[in-house]
């Protein structure tokens, strides 16, 4: 092979050269090793997010009101699981099983996003998550497909356009309940109230306490800083609250200004960043609940695991 | 696609590499990847992780160890050969003016 004949700072160069031009890295290329790690820990953060993100949707599935919010339900996690193994596969090229990410999350090694810490405590909740955490993580998403690792570009291009559904169908309970009974109107804003703030803390910290930043965007990782990405989000949401009569559970939120589309951008109340280390350091909610949630199934699993091993084993199936 | 690691023993199965085809009569297009134990599970696998609104009417699986490929760094020598014969290109000949189309 030709490139251990090349240095280290050929290849580093050759590297950015390629990064500079927007030609996106593939799983054979060379990269520095930093670049790979981050891409380890961001991309399987990233799936075990879709993964987790499954159980406080699983919540409410027995427990839906209608046979098509039942159905719309089960279709939305399936995606989600989905999109879970996409990014797995996406995250395997990076040269670690899926076996070994599985673990890492186990053993707390691993991160998945502080949001799915919190409980889903009745309908209106799930309406909340769709359009909120689905809309912060397709906010996010959009950006990403723009990122340098061809495997996870790919893999955000295909999330991305299952995502919107994501959004639409909790936008529309939420649209619904505000159209109810005044019960359902408290519902829907008590939900807001609860999950307006998780849903912003999604983008992370304040660039400037954002220890991953600077190296994700130098290398193209991320294309747009934790702080863009959270005003773009605000300033798309607050419309849509109050078209339907939702108040945002923020006292300091105003219109600061207009974008060059002529819509409006808005000042707003800092993060209780308190908060989110406590959340993020596992002394959110649920935390305990989740991991351990995803635990059991994994070993409630493993004798179909090891059956489809011996099965596997004993015929030779891939050839057969 | 992953090519630089061993999951043919790992408890979830051998890797295989997803292609879709759209629509009847178009390519065959690399989607991605999935793990299963034989070739009815994985093309289940592939439906349900790669199809499920009708994203193909057809799909190819083949096991990620069976992939050949060029890497990026051989690539330029390689395909080098193509680069020189630009008379393989129809916009390297002349036409006399009034040819209408060719």
């Amino acid at each position: 092979m030709k490139e251990t004949l090349l240095d280290d700072a050929t290849l580093l160069a050759d590297f950015e050269t390629k990064i500079e031009a927007e030609t996106k890295i593939e799983p054979r290329d060379w990269m520095p090793e930093a670049y790979r790690k981050h891409l380890i820990r961001q991309i399987s953060q990233h799936a075990h997010s879709e993964v987790i993100g499954m159980q406080p949707e699983g919540n409410w599935i027995t427990r839906a009101p209608s046979l098509r919010s039942k159905k719309i339900l089960l279709a939305k996690i399936q995606d989600e699981g989905g999109h879970g193994l996409y990014l797995y596969s996406a995250a395997e090229t990076l040269g670690v099983s899926r076996d070994q990410y599985i673990q890492w999350l186990h053993e707390g090694k691993a991160k998945y996003a502080s949001v799915f810490n919190y409980p889903t405590l009745n309908w209106a909740d799930i309406g909340a998550i769709g359009w909120l955490v689905d809309g912060a993580a397709i906010t996010n998403q959009v950006s990403l497909q723009r990122a340098s690792y061809g495997p996870y570009s790919r893999a955000m291009v295909r999330i991305c356009k299952e995502e919107s559904f994501h959004q639409r169908q909790g936008y529309e309970i939420m649209w619904k309940m505000m159209e109810g009974t005044k019960d359902q109107q408290r519902m829907a804003q008590d939900a807001i109230n609860r999950w307006w703030w998780p849903a912003l803390m999604m983008f992370g910290p304040h660039d400037s306490d954002s220890a991953h930043t600077g190296n994700a965007m130098k290398w193209k990782i991320k294309r747009e800083t934790n702080d863009r990405l959270r005003e773009k989000f605000i300033n798309k949401t607050v419309p849509q609250a109050e078209l339907i009569g939702l108040k945002v559970p923020d006292s300091n939120l105003k219109v600061s200004g207009t974008d060059s589309f002529g819509e409006p951008t808005y000042e707003h109340s800092d993060i209780d960043w308190e908060e989110f280390w406590q959340v993020v350091n596992g002394n959110g909610p649920c935390n305990q609940q989740r991991l351990e949630h995803h635990i059991k199934a994994h070993e409630e699993g493993a004798w179909v695991r090891e059956c489809a091993s011996a099965f596997l084993n004993n015929s030779n199936s891939l050839k057969g | 696609m992953s090519t630089t690691i061993n999951t043919s023993n790992s408890e979830q199965g051998p890797l295989w590499e997803v292609f879709i085809q759209s629509k009847p009569g178009q390519a065959y297009k690399h989607a991605g990847s999935i793990h299963a134990f034989d070739k009815e599970m994985a093309i289940e696998n592939a439906r349900d992780v790669y199809t499920r609104r009708n994203e193909g009417t057809s799909l190819w699986l083949v096991p990620s160890s069976e992939i050949v490929a060029v890497s990026s760094s051989e690539s330029p020598s390689f395909f080098e050969p193509a680069s020189d014969k630009i008379y393989r290109h129809p916009t390297f000949y002349n036409l006399p003016d009034g040819v209408k189309q060719m």
